[in-house]
């Protein structure tokens, strides 16, 4: 299988912080990847810098097979790399169906068209049914819990078919029901193809789910393996226990 | 009631509430047919017209623009010049000006609303009244063509004296029948859709590929050249223009507290917020007007709106007609959709602001 | 060439006094996040007080800056505490609005107690000045410029040294954080608002003696103060007074050789050009500042 998201050499500062220190890691095409470390190793960071909300001091991204020079949301979500964020960002003056609505990209000579066109509204309760959001279409996304932005988020994320999927912490904040859920729709999308990069701290979510499993410490991997041999490994031991 | 049904059933009160507008807008100067009454039809329906417009930039994109009296002027300059090429007893022509002014200054303005559009929020709004201070001394200082400070004489038309300010009524009553069209186009097409998606949060709009630059551009041209037509037939109507008068900070100002007052997320709140300020407002400058306290009054009410309504009049009471609804249907729900997820009891959010 | 640099000295000092009032509106963009519209006629308010102080009591305008300051510092603070803390922190339009709103009726008061009628201050030293290398020095604009040098070197002092000017540092560049740490966010904020209010106060007693004012040239004043913080950075103490210098120089100079017409304009097109190429300013994210 070969590599959907490469990237090589990251660094970014802040002042006199180094968030990434020559981050480099790979994302096999259908593999439901985490990004794991200790607080302020970077993760978050790593995702901005990938998805082009903060630009890197030096480094390279490709997605792909193609590099990509300057990494832009807009851009990178046409082909194909979509996130979700630590705080669930949703549209709140907007109704759900049209937040899940928006995801759909557009061409500007659509711009006329009506608010939610007849497919993309079809297509969108569809998304919402499967998330058990239907019976709010209509409401004011404001108006949602965290949990269930949390899950409008990862809807409307779906409605462009990206083929890699970055989710921060999915799992943050919610109750233990919501966990399960959400580790169903990852499964069932990961089983129709879709490609998964998550950053979590919930360990036994990770150890589940993902494989493999990328362990950042202080802006720089220091393992990439399978999910027991992490856990096992002494270097992991020491960046989550040591100081 | 299925969303197809609802959605007809929307789209025929929408019509009728249309139709009705357009038959009281054409009648009120009948009824009203005082001078002065008719003097203040004219500013209202003005009023009720710039702050729609503006509510474009400001309201469905969130990006608060305070120097639309640029715009204004603009249209006003433009007015009087092409008026005074047309001459004396020009009757009902420059009327037929008023498109092309728009449309003008909807293409010399894109440009720099390119740059501007760079900035958000509280640089955003700096910027735009920093454009009006330019427009405004280049109105003083290109006399030639503008007459610097002594302004411009605009030819007076040969309306019969006995309804004098009627056409003028007319003419921004069109106006504003057009603005409310665009703005309503505007809302129901995926244009409106990205417009509100920017105002939320346009950087992850950017992220999920909606396209901001051009839809934050195509709001403010059609700002712009609205609030540049109501400009020129106001020019037109008073007949005599200063740079001081027609870039005039508070033009801005009010508009703005209009479309607060009214509601900046539908589209008959600047209306609303318009019929209630305009009377109030012609009536302060009139008895206020020579003491300067008319900007107290502007100051106090502003300051009360923001406080005391900042979502403006139109939401706040939806959202209580709404609130009402909701324990209706989700009552519904739990009783029908049983696999559907809970909603959670969440306090209400403050103003968007 | 003469005339070039007899402009740029001119424009220097009264640069000073631009950057003294422009620091105020820094200061409070750092605690309160929203640019202060009302900064301009805080100014014009201080130059009719002072006005008045010395029409009727005969203060001279520098020493009455030592009575305007504590005067407007008090209002700033409560201006703060009443008006700007209930906002929702997240919304930072509606603080400007508020602002702005301010402003304007402001400017009804004084419209009002004083007429629309051009003033200036006019001591007995008004019209002297020293020539130095063939240089003409006017007095007041000089002792103007000292004004301004003093108050920024204090408040420069009081960020820099003081406990207090940690606790504005931290909360401008981070409130939540600064929260954590034990600062008292709130009344901070409002002693940051006090301090920049209480800069367009000596500005303004400044101002009051070099340029003729009515409550009208209050727009004049703002439109030059947002070209200043949009260039500068909004929260940079250093960029903002830079950009204050620069503005005043090339006010100056522009009048001098073109025409005082277009003085402000001139201005205006270099903040647009430079934008064009950098929409954060000279100044925005180099040195600590936001926006």
């Amino acid at each position: 299988m070969s590599a959907l998201l490469s990237v090589a050499g990251l660094t970014k500062s802040f002042g006199g912080v180094r968030a990434l220190d020559d981050c480099g890691f790979e994302v096999a095409e259908g593999a439901v990847g985490a990004l794991i470390g200790p607080n302020g190793s970077g993760k978050t960071t790593a995702f901005n810098v990938i998805t082009g909300y903060q630009a890197a001091d030096s480094g390279s991204l490709s997605f792909r097979g193609r590099v990509v020079r300057r990494p832009d949301p807009c851009r990178l979500q046409r082909l194909g790399l979509a996130r979700t964020f630590q705080q669930p960002r949703v549209f709140p003056g907007l109704s759900v169906l049209e937040n899940v609505v928006l995801g759909r990209p557009q061409h500007w000579h659509a711009l006329l068209g009506r608010r939610v066109p007849g497919t993309d509204r079809r297509r969108a309760e569809a998304l919402l049914e499967e998330f058990g959001l239907a019976a709010h279409a209509d409401r004011p996304a404001a108006r949602l819990s965290y949990g269930q932005r949390r899950l409008l988020e990862f809807a409307s994320v779906l409605m462009a078919d990206p083929a890699l999927i970055l989710l921060d912490e999915p799992t943050a904040g919610v109750n233990p029901v919501m966990v399960e859920t959400m580790e169903r729709h990852i499964r069932r999308r990961h089983d129709e193809g879709v490609t998964f990069l998550i950053v979590e701290h919930e360990m036994r979510f990770v150890m589940r789910l993902c494989d493999p499993v990328i362990v950042l410490d202080r802006g720089r991997p220091i393992a990439c393996a399978a999910p027991s041999d992490v856990q096992n490994d002494p270097r992991v031991l020491d960046a989550y226990l040591g100081e | 009631m299925t969303a197809l049904h609802a959605e007809s059933r929307l789209r025929r009160a929408g019509a009728a509430r249309a139709a009705a507008f357009m038959a009281v807008l054409a009648v009120l100067p009948f009824l009203f047919n005082q001078h002065w009454q008719v003097n203040l039809l004219v500013f209202t329906v003005m009023y009720a017209g710039l702050a729609s417009a503006w509510n474009l930039l400001g309201g469905y994109a969130g990006y608060p623009a305070l120097g639309h009296g640029a715009f204004f002027g603009l249209g006003a300059y433009a007015m009087a010049i092409g008026a005074g090429h047309l001459g004396a007893g020009a009757g009902y022509r420059p009327f037929l000006l008023v498109p092309l002014i728009a449309l003008g200054t909807a293409i010399v303005v894109a440009p720099i609303a390119r740059v501007l559009l760079r900035t958000r929020a509280v640089a955003f709004a700096v910027l735009s009244i920093t454009v009006m201070f330019m427009v405004q001394t280049l109105a003083y200082n290109i006399r030639g063509l503008t007459g610097g400070s002594q302004g411009l004489a605009l030819p007076i038309a040969p309306f019969d004296a006995a309804t004098f300010e009627r056409p003028y009524y007319f003419a921004m009553a069109v106006l504003l029948v057009v603005t409310v069209g665009v703005c309503w186009v505007v809302r129901t097409s995926k244009l409106g859709l990205a417009l509100n998606a920017v105002r939320d949060d346009e950087d992850r709009a950017r992220g999920l590929g909606v396209q901001t630059e051009t839809v934050k551009l195509l709001a403010f041209v059609l700002s712009a050249g609205l609030t540049a037509a109501f400009g020129a037939v106001w020019a037109y109507y008073i007949s005599y223009i200063v740079p001081g008068f027609a870039f005039d900070p508070l033009l801005s100002l009010v508009a703005v507290l209009m479309a607060f007052l009214g509601g900046r997320t539908t589209l008959w709140g600047p209306i609303t917020g318009a019929v209630l300020v305009g009377p109030a407002q012609q009536y302060f400058a009139y008895r206020f007007g020579a003491s300067q306290l008319y900007l107290i009054a502007y100051a106090a009410l502003f300051l009360l709106v923001i406080y005391l309504l900042p979502d403006g009049v139109i939401p706040s009471a939806s959202r209580y007609l709404d609130r009402a609804r909701t324990a209706y249907r989700s009552r519904a729900t739990r009783r029908d959709r049983p696999d559907q997820v809970p909603m959670e009891p969440v306090p209400p959010r403050g103003g968007r602001g | 060439m003469h005339l070039f640099l007899q402009a740029t000295i001119a424009g220097i000092l009264i640069g000073g006094v631009y950057a003294l009032l422009a620091s105020g509106q820094a200061m409070i963009f750092g605690v309160a996040r929203t640019v202060n519209f009302a900064q301009a006629i805080f100014a014009i308010l201080s130059a009719y007080l002072s006005y008045t102080l010395f029409g009727d009591l005969g203060i001279d305008p520098f020493l009455s800056v030592l009575i305007l300051i504590p005067v407007m510092f008090a209002l700033g603070y409560v201006i703060y505490a009443v008006l700007l803390r209930p906002l929702n922190k997240s919304s930072a339009e509606l603080g400007l609005l508020v602002l702005y709103a301010l402003a304007i009726g402001i400017q009804g008061v004084l419209d009002f107690t004083y007429q629309t009628n051009i003033r200036v201050i006019a001591p007995a030293y008004a019209n002297y000045s020293w020539t130095v290398a063939g240089y003409q020095i006017p007095e007041v604009r000089f002792f103007a410029f000292l004004l301004a040098v003093v108050v920024l070197g204090a408040l420069h002092l009081i960020r820099q040294y003081t406990k207090l000017g940690r606790a504005l540092r931290a909360t401008s560049q981070n409130p939540v954080a600064a929260r954590l740490l034990g600062v008292d966010v709130d009344r901070i904020s409002a002693v940051g608002m006090g301090l920049g209010v209480a800069s367009a106060a000596a500005a303004g007693a400044a101002f009051g003696m070099v340029i003729p004012f009515n409550g009208n040239s209050q727009y004049d004043l703002l439109s030059k103060l947002l070209s200043i913080g949009v260039l500068g950075g909004m929260a940079s103490m250093p960029g903002t007074i830079v950009a204050a210098v620069i503005l005043g120089v090339v006010e100056s100079v522009v009048a001098a050789t073109i025409s005082p017409d277009w003085s402000a304009f001139s201005f205006l097109v270099v903040l647009f050009a430079v934008l064009t190429v950098r929409p954060q300013g000279l100044f925005g994210r180099q040195l600590r500042g936001e926006l």
